[in-house]
């Protein structure tokens, strides 16, 4: 009777806990699922809200749009590979007490967010054309990469820096002691266990670089386009866009859900080796 | 046979003194790349920072050491790219502020009801929904939330609007920010406090919250963070008058030439950020004595 009374007391001490996620889950429903369903509903109508495929057909049969698409893919795979290239070594010094035992350090990586990307964007473009004469403008291309992995570099780091806080060193010196040369630890070891951060560090530079229309613009002197340009004129030309830009978020949240299963599978499985082994 | 296979003691130092000289090396190595890349990362600021001491109009020539862009900034009255700099800086600001504390609000309450929660999938369900916005692309959220507030609720986008987006933005950060403190916690000091009489809300005010303070705190700096440097949802949430830094700077630059005097507010704002770094450091090496101290008291 008694044990009985206590469980209840307990059971209602959980929920009046529980029951604090309500605005919040609120919120979320109101303000992310709902619109993303609206993005599903207008991306499949006309302006008038009838049914309709003609906005996949107008983007999907047009050249320009398929270029941009390309390109942006191009500037997107550049980008992530050059962040994750700088930023791996770097989150793993930075995560490893024998390099660095302050925490000051990360932060700093962080900080020049306080001073706005536009700005900075303007100032790095500012620099690299007095440095190499009107770079942005004879080099799009590489002007525009070079703006992206500045502003993104932060993004790839991150990640990296939570996973490798959470790796287990003690692996690492193991596998060293059995005679591992430094090459094999860092194959066989240190990037298996890293994998989940190297994907969420992957999302996190490749899908801002496939919006960040600002910096396409300012970087490449207007030369390059990418979908976030597109979506940005669409939105620009009033409330009949809105489908038009709604079919070109549908293809961005469909490449987004993609790396979030990649993501789960690759957590699911470091999970389940870890179960394996207990 | 056996001799071979001990190391003379001399050895023995000399392999070791090798070994630490070569972790020296590498350490060296290893920072002076973390180093390198940070001296590219704030390049920029400073060239920015270097320019706005000489009054040219634009940046590559130096046209003689002067804070003539300063006096144009600071003496805005009559000068209308000054005020609007500043009005933009304020409204940056105000929206920042703003958007933090809501998102505080509701990401540490909904981290709590996240860490509490009695059902798995349910938590499960709450920490997917929790992500999509960290993982979506920010234009795909901006025109998704302009798609509700403009056509569905047929509203002209204002403050609240372009507050929501940034909340948006900031929230999800703020409950990945407070739940690992949450399983941190040792969770028996609430049943205690329960137990010595405290209500369910004193209980939680006065012990859950306390502990979780610092995710809290680290929550809301990455709120003001993620706000300052916003710029797409900005500009597609925010009134059609109403200026931060980020879009003035981009519609000036589309205008064709930023105002000279944006580089000594940059110069400004970069020197807030070493005032902070320095600030940081200070108080970490500070940590760091009393730790050794307090270490020594036990012994």
């Amino acid at each position: 009777m008694e044990a009985v009374a206590v469980q209840r007391t307990h059971r209602r001490r959980s929920n009046f806990r529980g029951m604090l996620v309500i605005p919040f889950v609120a919120f979320m429903v109101f303000f992310v699922l709902i619109p993303l369903f609206l993005i599903l509903f207008y991306a499949f109508t006309d302006a008038s809200g009838r049914p309709s495929l003609a906005n996949w057909a107008d983007i999907f049969t047009s050249f320009e749009k398929w270029k941009t698409i390309g390109i942006t893919f191009a500037v997107a795979i550049t980008t992530t590979a050059i962040c994750i290239l700088i930023a791996y070594p770097i989150a793993f010094i930075l995560s490893n007490k024998k390099f660095n035992k302050n925490k000051v350090l990360v932060y700093v990586f962080l900080l020049p967010m306080w001073v706005n990307f536009v700005i900075r964007t303007m100032a790095l473009k500012d620099m690299i054309n007095t440095m190499f004469s009107s770079l942005t403008a004879n080099l799009p291309f590489l002007g525009l990469v070079i703006g992206m992995v500045y502003d993104y570099l932060p993004f790839a780091i991150l990640p990296l820096y939570n996973q490798m806080l959470k790796m287990d060193k003690n692996q690492i010196e193991a596998a060293a002691d059995l005679g591992a040369n430094p090459f094999r630890v860092f194959f066989k070891v240190i990037v298996p266990m890293t994998v989940p951060g190297i994907i969420s560090a992957c999302t996190m530079t490749f899908m801002p670089t496939m919006s960040s229309y600002v910096i396409a613009y300012h970087m490449s002197n207007d030369k390059i386009q990418i979908i976030g340009s597109l979506i940005n004129f669409y939105f620009m030309s009033g409330t009949g866009g809105y489908n038009s830009g709604a079919v070109l978020s549908l293809v961005m949240l469909i490449i987004i859900g993609f790396s979030l299963v990649l993501e789960r599978l690759s957590n699911n499985k470091e999970d389940a080796r870890k179960g394996g082994i207990w | 046979m056996v001799e071979n296979e001990i190391l003379s003691y001399e050895q023995t130092n000399r392999a070791l003194k090798r070994k630490r000289i070569r972790g020296k090396i590498g350490k060296i190595a290893a920072l002076a790349f973390v180093y390198l890349v940070l001296i590219v990362m704030y390049a920029p600021l400073v060239y920015i920072t270097i320019y706005s001491f000489t009054n040219v109009q634009t940046t590559g020539s130096w046209g003689g050491f002067s804070l003539k862009l300063y006096e144009n900034l600071f003496n805005y009255a009559g000068n209308q790219k000054s005020q609007d700099i500043w009005n933009a800086a304020r409204n940056t600001l105000l929206v920042a502020v703003v958007s933090a504390v809501i998102s505080v609000v509701l990401g540490t309450l909904g981290a709590i009801g996240i860490h509490y929660t009695r059902h798995k999938w349910w938590r499960n369900t709450l920490e997917f929904a929790n992500q999509i916005p960290i993982v979506n692309a920010e234009i795909v959220t901006a025109l998704s939330l302009v798609i509700l507030f403009v056509s569905i609720l047929h509203m002209e986008t204002n403050f609240a609007t372009l507050v929501v987006g940034h909340v948006v933005l900031a929230l999800p950060y703020v409950v990945l920010s407070v739940l690992p403190k949450l399983e941190q916690m040792d969770p028996s000091t609430y049943e205690a406090a329960m137990d010595l009489g405290a209500t369910q809300t004193r209980a939680l005010f006065k012990v859950v919250i306390p502990d979780i303070m610092p995710g809290i705190l680290s929550g809301f700096l990455l709120s003001i963070t993620l706000s300052l440097d916003d710029y797409v949802i900005t500009t597609f949430t925010k009134p059609g008058e109403f200026e931060t830094i980020s879009t003035y700077v981009d519609s000036a630059m589309r205008k064709g030439g930023l105002p000279t005097q944006l580089r000594a507010f940059t110069a400004i704002l970069f020197s807030i950020i070493l005032l902070v770094m320095i600030g940081m450091y200070v108080k970490s090496a500070l940590d760091v004595r009393k730790q050794n101290r307090k270490l020594k008291g036990v012994d």
